[in-house]
């Protein structure tokens, strides 16, 4: 969001920078001494062995996992405490994998929650912006008074964006966005993603194990084994990576039934 | 940097120029809500409203929509309104906030508060014909199950009632001690205490004997066995369901009746007798106490007077009762379970809707079984 001329620094063009990051369970090291920078503006796909670390490098870039060493800077501030805590609120969106809705809530009062809580607002102008959002994810203003419950795979997954929206962050984390959903569905997505990140000029931090979507709207991608990034780059030079696990990755028998286009 | 959001309205003639400046964003919501409402009488009155957003130095969505408001205000009232001077990365955010909050929908039809009331209570009275069928369902698949398992005796889960009866028998018996022990003991301090009046303390044993045999021992034991275990069974089986774990089971070809609910109900049954023995010997120990202690009554009077005052009787009054009202616990708190839909909510209510049910259907046992063991002289 903001346009201060200081790109000489090098710092500035970055969402997130990564360095050194240690991040492990007690013996058992997850994150290797990763570096990582993420452009402002940018898509960029995480992908990387079920159980690989993924969501442990998302999470501990969010401060939900305490790291053991390393330096994270988000939007040019560094991230000093171990902890989420209220001053990160607004600074990133997190669409969680199964949503995580707070059930007891109306879709409407979910969005309305980190609106109602970080910031002084009239209801009428919250009940305004919450409609906006559902809008904006391609929803009906007469879907805000269900119940998380009520909601379909993909609906859940459009409501957890919007929610994940409301403060209008200027970086979103996105864990596996299309995971359970159909290909139609997960094609919307996709596209509504593109779509918001154009819009509202996001930066997209998206886990995903959805070849299609690392096609269609990455505009990076990250292959993250053993606990480092092993390759990043546009989605035609990871696949030209000589690394043994991308390779397997791009080229193994499932990848090759969905031909991505090279191009 | 956030900087200071502004809005300069410079009226010239019949056209109001609006322009606003600085940061349009969340962190300043209240700011901006004010700054608009203060504009607002403004674009009333103004012909030609015209919205120079070349000022501008952040704008989110919550700012794209205020302005978008104002415009939309000076054209509902029939005005003439123009943006000018967007700049280009933020067009597509202006053209999507044009695009929303255009169909408002139909606003809920008020109710007459009396009459959602009497809706509220006539459709709680229907609900509870669903309560009974759904205790007597229970109760039914319970008794198919039963017989499933004498005619197989080896289907019967025998690790899991093991455990549960650990669970629910072993692991009470500290607490189930410790507060009988407690209503013995006060039982007997009031009747000494009140008793002693027309000199006639000796007879605390009488009231202590079969007070606590009869009706309290098993009443205070089931009351507690339904908040310490109905509970946790209507949980447990409530989370498994919300995880579709029970679905899981009965596509195994298993019945949950069987696998889950008999194994926990049977210990139940098992347990509740036990725990009534153990609890009404505790309290009988309080009062022994007590009457020692406070009313100075050797313990040897104390039981000559116990002997002569109870009969096997009246144990057997008090002891009887306990496998029912266990059932009536186990069934409540297992199809309460069973009812538990998506949300966290609805685990908590059907979990306080499981004591509550369960408390107040023993109390109503015990009033039968009194009525009962009245009539046959017992």
């Amino acid at each position: 969001m903001q346009e201060t001329p200081s790109e000489a620094e090098g710092s500035e063009q970055f969402a997130i920078r990564v360095r050194d990051l240690v991040v492990g369970f007690h013996r058992h090291v997850v994150i290797d001494h990763l570096a990582l920078d993420v452009i402002k503006g940018e898509i960029l796909g995480l992908v990387g062995a079920s159980g690989g670390g993924k969501s442990v490098l998302m999470r501990s870039i969010i401060g939900l996992i305490p790291r053991q060493g390393g330096e994270i800077e988000v939007m040019g501030a560094p991230i000093n405490h171990n902890r989420a805590t209220r001053s990160t609120a607004g600074r990133w969106g997190i669409l969680f994998q199964q949503g995580a809705l707070f059930s007891s809530l109306t879709v409407r009062q979910n969005i309305q929650f980190p609106l109602r809580e970080n910031l002084v607002l009239s209801d009428a102008l919250m009940d305004e912006i919450a409609t906006a959002k559902l809008e904006m994810v391609g929803l009906k203003a007469e879907d805000g008074d269900k119940f998380p419950s009520e909601l379909s795979g993909g609906m859940t997954k459009r409501v957890a964006l919007a929610r994940a929206l409301a403060l209008d962050p200027a970086i979103v984390f996105l864990d596996e966005p299309t995971s359970g959903l159909d290909p139609i569905a997960a094609g919307d997505f996709d596209a509504l993603i593109k779509t918001l990140q154009k819009t509202l000029g996001l930066t997209v931090f998206m886990v995903t194990h959805d070849l299609a979507s690392l096609n269609t709207v990455c505009d990076r991608v990250a292959a993250l084994a053993d606990g480092k990034i092993v390759a990043i780059g546009p989605m035609r030079e990871l696949l030209q990576s000589e690394h043994p696990w991308v390779r397997a990755y791009f080229h193994g028998k499932r990848s090759q039934m969905l031909q991505p286009k090279a191009s | 940097m956030t900087t200071t959001p502004l809005l300069t309205a410079t009226p010239s003639g019949d056209t109001l120029e609006l322009r606003p400046g600085g940061s349009w964003t969340a962190a300043n919501a209240a700011t901006l809500e004010r700054l608009s409402n203060d504009v607002a009488p403004q674009l009333d009155r103004a012909g030609t409203v015209k919205l120079d957003m070349a000022g501008l130095r952040e704008l989110d969505t919550i700012g794209a929509w205020l302005l978008e408001k104002m415009s939309r205000r000076a054209t509902s009232a029939g005005h003439q309104s123009e943006v000018v001077g967007i700049a280009e990365n933020y067009t597509g955010l202006i053209e999507e906030v044009r695009q929303v909050n255009r169909r408002t929908p139909a606003p809920a039809p008020a109710r007459n508060p009396v009459v959602a009331k009497l809706g509220d209570i006539g459709r709680a009275t229907i609900g509870s014909r669903e309560d009974i069928t759904a205790f007597l369902q229970m109760l039914g698949s319970l008794c198919i199950a039963i017989l499933g398992v004498l005619r197989r005796p080896r289907s019967l889960r025998l690790t899991s009632l093991t455990y549960q009866l650990y669970r629910v028998g072993w692991q009470a018996i500290p607490i189930v001690v410790l507060i009988t022990f407690l209503i013995g003991a006060i039982i007997a301090q009031q009747g000494i205490f009140h008793f002693r009046k027309f000199g006639a303390d000796s007879y605390v044993v009488d009231m202590v004997g079969i007070l606590v045999l009869r009706e309290l021992g098993v009443l205070i034991v089931a009351i507690m066995v339904a908040g310490r275990s109905g509970s946790a069974y209507t949980a447990e089986l409530g989370s498994m369901k919300m995880r579709e774990e029970i679905d899981a089971l009965s596509t195994m070809g298993l019945d949950p009746i069987e696998v889950l609910m008999l194994p926990r109900i049977l210990a139940l049954i098992c347990a509740l007798p036990i725990l009534s023995f153990i609890g009404s010997m505790a309290a009988l120990y309080g009062g022994g106490l007590v009457a020692w202690f406070y009313g100075g009554m050797a313990p040897a009077v104390f039981i000559a007077r116990l002997h002569e005052a109870v009969s096997v009787t009246h144990f057997q009054v008090g002891i009887i009762k306990a496998p029912f009202m266990a059932l009536v616990i186990g069934i409540v708190a297992c199809s309460e379970g069973l009812r538990v839909k998506g949300s966290a909510e609805s685990l908590g209510k059907q979990t306080t809707t499981s004591v509550v049910k369960s408390i107040f259907l023993v109390i109503v046992l015990d009033g039968l079984f009194a009525v009962f063991f009245a009539s046959i002289g017992m």
